[in-house]
């Protein structure tokens, strides 16, 4: 739907620009740092207001440590973190926390993130007060029109966390998040844990969110069907990196990034009668701790252009055509190989 | 589907129960599994679908008589496996099917496999337990079927432990392990959920490869649909413990009878579909403990109406090979008017 681009003239809501987490490696009885691993290595990304980017790749790749990174949960390396103006970064003590209002996160495990101790209205309310929006009964007044907004009864303001579905959870965990007014949220894997009718649900009703509240995303999923359906632009990452970036239909219909296009041939499709043709990736990704020489993605490349080049330098993420931007030197500059291996 | 004889597996209205704690009487009992009955025939690749509680993993279970205790399965249940009885067995011949005739593989390689000690070692167990094969014949034959689950260098990897394997790799070990004694049923649960779908590729394209060349039978208990769509010839749909739709996958996917089947099928998110708007079922899957009267699936249904709250439906035949659980097929007109 939208058309941004990391280059439009519109200032950005987030902007992110070489973001690293590296995390020392200490071995040995002096527990000397020997080396590190690198989860984020070097990712730049702009997320627009109203905009909803994914943020896709498998196990390892660096997603859930950028998303954390980009609010503090985890504090990075290096790089910056632009919000609506701010640098993220550099905040500290009272201004962190008052930036922390409008920046909001959901996590995967709604069971985990929530206080078993605590009832769900208390849960709801802690961020209100914490913050100084609400108290005594109007932030019980806006704990049930949350409650409302997310699809649960008003009465579950009383009830503990265990009391719940995983979908119910779920929802809990977007209202507490909802809760301070934020206009960004990181939604870290927020519905796979769920089954796939209660999936649906809990997809649906972020997209109705986001239109009524104008909030952006940073969608944080493995899952490439569900971001099909929920993203304006998708970032694909691999071993820290973001090796593709481009507009969703453009990503879905013509992926340039030999990775990509495995990584979309191998997703299972609910239809008996297609036999697709799946590029098979050999092996497993590489630690990130030791991470190959030039394209990381080199040792399970399967593009047939693929030559020395490719070990010694670090393909650089290009435009190749207005708003797709591809890490990898070996594709043509426009979309002319859409059926490339 | 060359069943000329009797099938490899039948199930006849099993009944796995939960004691439940509610009053004070241990007269209540929540029935996770019921009335489940179902066939696979000599290398047929049958799927169980359903979601979270709906019994596909406890019926699995209970075909090696795996059950967690306390659940126990009813009397009046009846697993025929190759022509033994699984629910009469003695333990001695129980321990000759297992691993032997009838294997498991699990969904959580780490859990399943024991990390004190190498991976080598368990797949070897199996052979010690159901053959006299010497040291060494064990150990060769554990290597090679290492080789053939595509593990790289795999005399070294066999003297390594869980932990130093990647998770697919891990599979792979499990898929060895099952496969070493060449069963003629391997029961898979959920083998590559816990897997990125790259790896998951993998490991589906190595079970198809081995069941062809081996012959065996796949009883594949899954939730996600992708997979089914792919690996399945036959699919049995569970819900709230009961099975609601059986079909060959080609009919299931085209032509849905069951209500349930046809909004989870709505409900998956396609990569070539790009609507905005995701179909959903309303509510969730009720817990067996207070399954709804009628029809389980009644309070969820856009079609139920008075007769689902009052009768059970039975599965009805709607095809040759094809059974829904729904008196929408009694009654078609039915389907027509969907409630508000």
């Amino acid at each position: 739907m939208s058309t941004s681009t990391t280059g439009t003239p519109a200032t950005p809501l987030l902007a992110v620009r070489n973001l690293t987490k590296h995390f020392p490696i200490r071995t040995g009885l002096l527990q000397r740092v020997t080396g590190a691993v690198k989860a984020v290595d070097g990712v730049s990304f702009d997320v627009q207001p109203g905009e909803t980017l994914a943020l896709v790749g498998e196990s390892g790749c660096g997603k859930t440590t950028t998303g954390r990174a980009i609010l503090r949960l985890i504090e990075p390396t290096s790089g910056t973190v632009r919000f609506d103006g701010t640098d993220v970064l550099a905040l500290r003590g009272e201004t962190l926390r008052r930036m922390r209002r409008r920046m909001q996160i959901i996590f995967q495990d709604p069971y985990g993130s929530l206080n078993p101790r605590m009832t769900v209205g208390a849960a709801i309310k802690e961020g209100l007060i914490v913050h100084g929006l609400a108290e005594g009964s109007e932030a019980d007044r806006r704990v049930v029109t949350l409650l409302d907004e997310v699809g649960l009864r008003p009465e579950y303001a009383s009830r503990y966390p265990h009391e719940f579905s995983g979908g119910q959870r779920q929802r809990i965990g977007i209202a507490r998040a909802l809760a301070v007014e934020p206009s960004f949220i990181v939604c870290d894997e927020p519905v796979s844990a769920l089954d796939v009718s209660v999936q649906a649900q809990v997809v649906n009703l972020l997209c109705d969110l986001q239109r009524d509240r104008g909030l952006s995303y940073l969608f944080i999923a493995h899952d490439l069907a569900v971001v099909a359906h929920m993203a304006d632009r998708v970032a694909v990452m691999y071993l820290g990196r973001i090796v593709e970036l481009a507009p969703r239909r453009t990503i879905f219909r013509t992926p340039l990034m030999p990775y990509t296009q495995a990584l979309l041939s191998a997703v299972p499709v609910p239809d008996p009668t297609v036999k697709r043709q799946r590029i098979l990736l050999a092996g497993d990704p590489p630690s990130p701790a030791n991470p190959p020489s030039g394209c990381v993605f080199h040792p399970r490349c399967p593009n047939p252009l693929k030559d020395a080049e490719c070990t010694r330098v670090v393909p650089p993420l290009e435009e190749k055509s207005p708003g797709h931007f591809v890490a990898c030197i070996k594709q043509p500059l426009l979309h002319l190989s859409s059926n490339a291996p | 589907m060359t069943a000329t004889d009797a099938p490899l597996l039948e199930v006849q209205a099993l009944q796995i129960a939960f004691p439940t704690s509610g009053g004070g009487t241990m007269a209540s009992v929540a029935r996770a599994v019921d009335g489940v009955s179902f066939t696979v025939a000599r290398g047929e690749t049958v799927c169980l679908v359903g979601e979270s509680g709906c019994g596909k993993s406890l019926t699995a279970l209970s075909l090696l008589r795996l059950v967690p205790s306390p659940g126990r399965i009813e009397s009046g249940s009846r697993i025929m496996f190759d022509g033994s009885d699984m629910l009469t067995l003695d333990d001695e011949r129980l321990r000759a099917i297992r691993g032997q005739h009838m294997a498991m593989i699990f969904q959580e390689p780490m859990t399943a496999l024991n990390p004190v000690l190498t991976v080598g070692s368990q797949i070897a167990e199996v052979l010690r337990v159901h053959t006299t094969l010497s040291r060494q014949e064990t150990w060769t034959r554990t290597v090679d079927m290492l080789t053939h689950v595509g593990i790289a260098d795999a005399a070294a990897r066999a003297k390594q432990y869980p932990h130093e394997l990647s998770g697919g790799m891990r599979q792979r070990v499990m898929i060895a392990m099952a496969l070493i004694m060449s069963p003629k049923l391997v029961i898979a649960d959920e083998p590559t959920t816990a897997l990125d779908v790259t790896i998951q590729a993998q490991i589906l394209e190595l079970l198809r490869h081995l069941r062809e060349r081996t012959g065996m039978a796949l009883l594949l208990i899954t939730h996600d649909l992708g997979v089914v769509a792919e690996m399945a010839s036959r699919v049995i749909v569970m819900y709230a413990g009961r099975v609601v739709e059986e079909a060959n996958v080609v009919d299931l996917f085209a032509a849905p009878r069951h209500p349930y089947t046809e909004g989870l099928l709505a409900a998956i998110p396609k990569l070539g579909q790009e609507e905005d708007r995701l179909q959903t079922i309303a509510g969730s899957v009720p817990p067996p403990d207070a399954l709804p009267s009628g029809c389980t699936f009644r309070d969820r249904c856009p079609y139920a109406f008075d007769r689902c709250a009052t009768e059970e439906p039975a599965l009805l035949q709607v095809g040759s090979a094809h059974r829904a659980r729904c008196h929408l097929v009694e009654e078609p007109a039915r389907r027509e008017a969907p409630r508000a």
